[in-house]
């Protein structure tokens, strides 16, 4: 199954990077962006048919290795 | 002193601790490989030195946090082992839960090499002991991600419990803005575990020890852990 785990900052982290990403959008004059957060996105393969088993797999690789908690939330996704 | 430098694929300043090591305390540290599990018997001081473990990939110390040694690292600072981690060596041990907060990228964005000022705030710890509480020493520093960040419950603990060992400084000592190098909440250079055995860092001491190269500053460090030992002994 295919799956997608999308990491980004928690509110309240500040975020260097976004900020940069920000300022050369405006700078570029990109109509309207108000502000910029980045994250990561990791697009996974896993064996099996079983959604709510991947979807335990995944979680469980967000929370040992894909994700830093202390300043990242994590949202998995099964695409099917 | 039996020391044990911890070796990760990416890691290049191994060799500078290890000299570091072998010229202050006399001894010879052992190298181990990450992927072994076990260190070698009667290692008094675990160091994870600094480089660049596993290219940074993910986030910076991410994926050495997790490499097989880490569990004998863990174990060791369990029985109150003492475990030094410089530069990189902080980020992994932030990363596997040894200490905690992390370190996010310079506030700047810029890779800062440069030597720079640290207060050592208290001298009563194995690490800090040949220091004097308050007294300013000259090290480098060479890092893109030593910003310490950590919730404000964690930084309140932290500051209330006289966990942080080293802040980025002005030259007389005093905190100020400019001197943070890199952004770090409170000026945090170097922290703490809740026992006191390990600490982390982001400057380099094992960089200045010799009058050949420069200011030997970095020396206390590693002189107070081979006093710590001999007293033991």
């Amino acid at each position: 199954m295919k799956a997608r785990v999308t990491v980004t900052l928690k509110t309240g982290i500040l975020d260097p990077q976004g900020k940069a990403i920000e300022g050369a959008l405006k700078s570029l004059g990109v109509a309207g962006v108000a502000s910029v957060r980045q994250g990561k996105v990791f697009d996974i393969e896993v064996e099996g048919t079983d959604r709510a088993q991947v979807e335990a797999a995944l979680k469980d690789a967000a929370d040992k290795l894909l994700a830093n908690t202390v300043i990242e939330n994590y949202r998995v996704e099964v695409l099917g | 002193m039996k020391s044990a430098v911890v070796v990760f694929p990416g890691i290049n300043r191994e060799r500078d601790m290890a000299r570091t090591l072998k010229l202050v305390s006399g001894a010879e540290p052992s190298m181990v490989w990450h992927a072994d599990t076990e260190l070698p018997p009667g290692t008094d001081l675990v160091v994870i030195p600094g480089g660049f473990s596993y290219g940074d990939y993910l986030r910076c110390g991410a994926i050495a946090a997790r490499a097989p040694i880490m569990d004998a690292v863990r174990a060791h600072a369990g029985r109150g082992g003492l475990v030094l981690g410089v530069c990189n060596g902080f980020q992994i041990l932030c990363e596997s839960g040894l200490l905690p907060g992390v370190l996010m990228r310079n506030a700047a964005l810029r890779f800062i090499c440069k030597d720079v000022y640290l207060r050592v705030e208290r001298s009563d710890t194995p690490f800090t002991r040949d220091y004097n509480a308050g007294q300013v020493i000259r090290v480098p520093v060479a890092h893109g991600e030593g910003n310490y960040v950590a919730d404000s419950e964690t930084v309140t603990r932290l500051e209330g419990d006289g966990r942080v060992a080293f802040r980025y400084v002005a030259p007389d000592g005093k905190l100020d803005p400019r001197w943070n190098i890199n952004g770090a909440t409170n000026a945090i250079a170097g922290i703490l575990s809740e026992r006191g055995n390990v600490l982390g860092l982001m400057p380099h001491p094992e960089n200045h020890v010799e009058t050949a190269i420069g200011p030997t500053d970095g020396r206390g460090l590693f002189a107070g852990l081979t006093q710590h030992f001999a007293k033991v002994a």
